[in-house]
Order: C-alpha cells, then structure tokens, then sequence
C-alpha cells in the first residue's frame, strides 16, 4: 500500500480556506467569526489528540485501555442522546437509557463483527475494535435520538388518543402502539435512506478514506459493506430496544399514561 | 355497587357509595377537580384509596379489566386510527346506537377529522357504551352538543341506568343535572363534595 503522506506545512495552505471563511463572515457581518474560531480551534485539538491517542492505543494493545476508549466512546454519546431530546426522561434513565441501549447495540454488533468477519489478533485489538465501535455508535446514537424523540413527542401530542384507548380496557402496549410504531419508523429512516443512496449521491468517508490510502477500491467496498450492515443492525437493534424501554418508563404497571415522569424541556 | 373510600388525588379527597342503576350528577365550577376525580376512580392517574366495583378491589384485576368495568369517557375523545370504524371491533354492532345518535348512516369509512366536535363526542359515546360497562363516567357528555342531539344521548343513558348500568355524569347544566341524577355531588375547590337529593 502507497499512500500521499502529508506534514503539518501541507495543512497550512487549505487552513487558509477557514481563514476565508472568517474573512466572508466579517465583510457580510453574519457574526460567526467567534463561532467559527471556536470551532476550528476545538477541531484541530480534539483530532490531533485523538491521533495521539490511538497511536498509543494501538502501541499498547491493551484490554483494558480498549475498554476505556469503548466506554468514553459511549459516554460521550449518550451525552449528545440527551443533548438532542426536547423532552427529557426521568432522573437517572435520561443518560441511563440512551447508554444502555447503546452499549448493547453497538456494543454487541461490534463484537459480532470482530468475532466473525474480521477476527484480528488479539480479537479486541483496538484499530479495528475502536473505528467500529466509532462508526456504528454514530449511526445508532442518530437512531435513537430521533425514536425516542418521536416518542416523547408523540406521546405528548397524542395524549388524548392513548388514554382514549387505556380509558376504554387497552393494555398500554396496545394504547401506545401506533407511537411506537411511528417512533420506529423515524429511528430506522436515516440508516436507510443513506444505504439507498450511498454510492451515487455519497462516497462514505471510510471507503474514500482506505481508498485515498492506497486500498483496491473493490476491497474498500467489501470493507463499507461490513459496515453497513453493521450500522443497520446496531440501529434497529438500539433503536428498539430504546423506544420499547422509553414507552415502559412512561407507563406504569397500572397501564396508565405517565407524562409526569417527562421532566423538563431542554432549550434546543 | 360501586365503592369509594378515602380516594385521594392532589386536593382530592372523597367517598361515596354507587348502588347499580343509580345515576348521580356532578357538578362544580371549572376547574375545581371533576375530571381528575372520575380520572381517578377510573384508575388513569395515580391516586390512593380504595375503590371496589362488588366489592372487589380494583387492585386486585389488572387495570385494563377494571376500565372496561369503570369506563371513563373524556369530554373530547381521542382517536387512534384515521376513520371511524377503524375505532371499533365490530363496527356493524355499532352502527345502530350511532344512527339513533344522528350521526349518518355511511360514515364508517370517513376520516376522524370529517365529523364535527359534537359528533366525534356522540361518537365517543358509543364507543365507550359498546363495553357494556358496570359503571360509566362521563366528563360533560353533552357539553358540544345541540338540545336535540344532548336529548337523544339523555334517552339512551337512561335506558342503560334502567337496565343496571351506574353513572356518574359531570355537567355544567343545572337543569340537566337534575333531569339525570337522582342525587347531585357539588365539588367544592376544597376537593370535597356535598351531596343533594333531587
């Protein structure tokens, strides 16, 4: 594999491109220069230390630092579930739920892949375990932000008609089945609409990347088929079990409709 | 018999006794706690108490049972499905309490949103009344509707009361509460009623 290697000097020329952008934003007084600083500053020092990071990751090959990595992984993206909901769920479940499902989903999807489709040795080894972990936490934290808004969303909404259906003898899965239904559907939605239009309207970033790198295009295209295939199982199996776990928070075992239990609406 | 003792929501603080074919009225000014008391007899909001249909207390039946026993009906419904027979299991058993309503004949496969507030509450109505319930709870079952069509839902309460059925019916209307109920519970913005004979 031959690949272009690039110093910090080849970085400075496209940095001007930024720099530009600051230019426009001052000229036409949109205001987005501080913005745009913070930004910029935030992304060159959270990626070179990440680059770091995985350099020692990858030295030391160890379980545990894995492991770490993995869990801040997931923390981190349980922050931005609750971050992204207009309504929040009770206390502990707001983190809680959205880390849970997503450590089981994304969680047990990467396991299956390097158990059966990659099998690196060691089998956690953390530059093929940590840029799975990455790419399907991404897509199924999407997922489950967007099924558990719809939830709590509809829920709200359509208030009348679940306790419409409560009132008259229904059980709170069959009064709260048409949200789900519709929570689902929203969670499934970006996964699917990008597996219909990879590769004519988009170039997924990890093919371009190995290809960029040197691979045979044919075999990054194997590589991004794993992937996706992965992103689609994670996310279906983290968005349900999300959305089955919110609508259980938000009954009770009386079958009644708690909205109480939604706390506060975060500003968005 | 329907049994209240001691139940318990926010302000709410009430017991009473409802014999079978019994109907009282309840009123109160807005806002005073009526639905929240028939929300709470009918087990939809969390409250303490105990409240027993025979002398069984509803603790001891899953919830859903209970409602089909105890059956609140919402001043305004909700609706779950797009049209109006999609709302019931049988809608052809249906059909005649819905026409002696007035509301048309071939509306079955209309959407929801093409009946008016006052017949989507009639509608209501029969679907609740298709349960055949012990013990009904109407929030203002009248409150969108004509003198006429309010008449017709009267008659046809009434018939189920003769036949067994208890009720308990909030209204704002002095007259009708007296016309339904042969008792009338006055809430009281300290959560309790003061009951009268009519």
């Amino acid at each position: 594999m031959t690949y272009i290697q690039l110093s910090y000097g080849d970085l400075a020329l496209p940095a001007l491109l930024v720099v530009m952008d600051g230019v426009l934003s001052l000229v036409l007084r949109l205001k987005l220069e501080k913005q745009l600083a913070i930004a910029t500053v935030r992304m060159v020092v959270q990626l070179v230390l990440v680059g770091y990071v995985l350099t020692f990751l990858f030295a030391a090959v160890s379980p545990l630092w894995t492991a770490l990595a993995a869990f801040i992984m997931v923390l981190f993206a349980s922050r931005e579930i609750v971050a992204r909901q207009k309504r929040r769920l009770p206390g502990i479940w707001s983190y809680g739920l959205g880390a849970g499902c997503m450590l089981l989903a994304a969680g047990t999807v990467t396991m299956f892949a390097l158990l059966t489709a990659l099998r690196p040795d060691p089998w956690f080894h953390p530059r093929y375990s940590l840029p799975l972990l990455g790419m399907i936490l991404g897509n199924t934290m999407t997922g489950i932000s967007l099924g558990l808004d719809v939830l709590t969303n509809s829920l709200v909404r359509e208030r009348a008609a679940v306790e419409a259906c409560l009132a008259l003898g229904g059980t709170r899965h069959q009064a709260l089945l048409p949200v789900i239904r519709d929570a689902l559907r929203s969670g499934f939605m970006p996964i699917m609409n990008s597996m219909a239009a990879i590769g004519l309207v988009s170039l997924p970033g990890m093919m371009t990347g190995q290809i960029l790198a040197g691979v045979e295009p044919i075999d990054a295209v194997k590589y991004q088929l794993l992937i996706m295939f992965l992103i689609a199982g994670g996310t279906g199996l983290g968005t349900l079990a999300a959305v089955m776990g919110g609508a259980r928070l938000l009954t009770d075992h009386r079958h009644r409709l708690r909205l109480d239990r939604i706390t506060a609406e975060a500003s968005t | 018999m329907l049994t209240v003792n001691g139940l318990r929501r926010l302000h709410i603080s009430v017991s009473f006794e409802l014999r079978d074919g019994e109907c009282v009225a309840l009123q109160g000014p807005s806002g005073v706690g009526k639905t929240l008391l028939l929300r709470s007899i009918a087990d939809l909001d969390p409250n303490d108490g105990t409240v027993k249909l025979d002398g069984t207390l509803r603790e001891t039946m899953p919830a859903p049972a209970w409602r089909k026993r105890v059956t609140y009906l919402a001043a305004e419904p909700g609706w779950w499905s797009d049209t109006v027979q999609e709302h019931f299991t049988g809608w052809g058993d249906a059909l005649p309490l819905a026409t002696r309503l007035g509301l048309p004949d071939d509306c079955g496969p209309w959407p929801i949103q093409r009946l008016s507030t006052g017949e989507r509450q009639r509608l209501g109505l029969v679907r609740a009344l298709m349960l055949r319930s012990r013990v009904l709870l109407l929030d203002e079952p009248t409150s969108a509707l004509d003198p006429a069509s309010a008449a017709a839902v009267e008659s046809l309460i009434a018939e189920r009361i003769s036949n067994g059925t208890s009720v308990i019916w909030s209204t704002h209307d002095n007259a009708q509460a007296r016309r339904v109920g042969s008792r009338i519970f006055a809430m009281g913005p300290d959560g309790g009623i003061e009951e009268s004979r009519t």
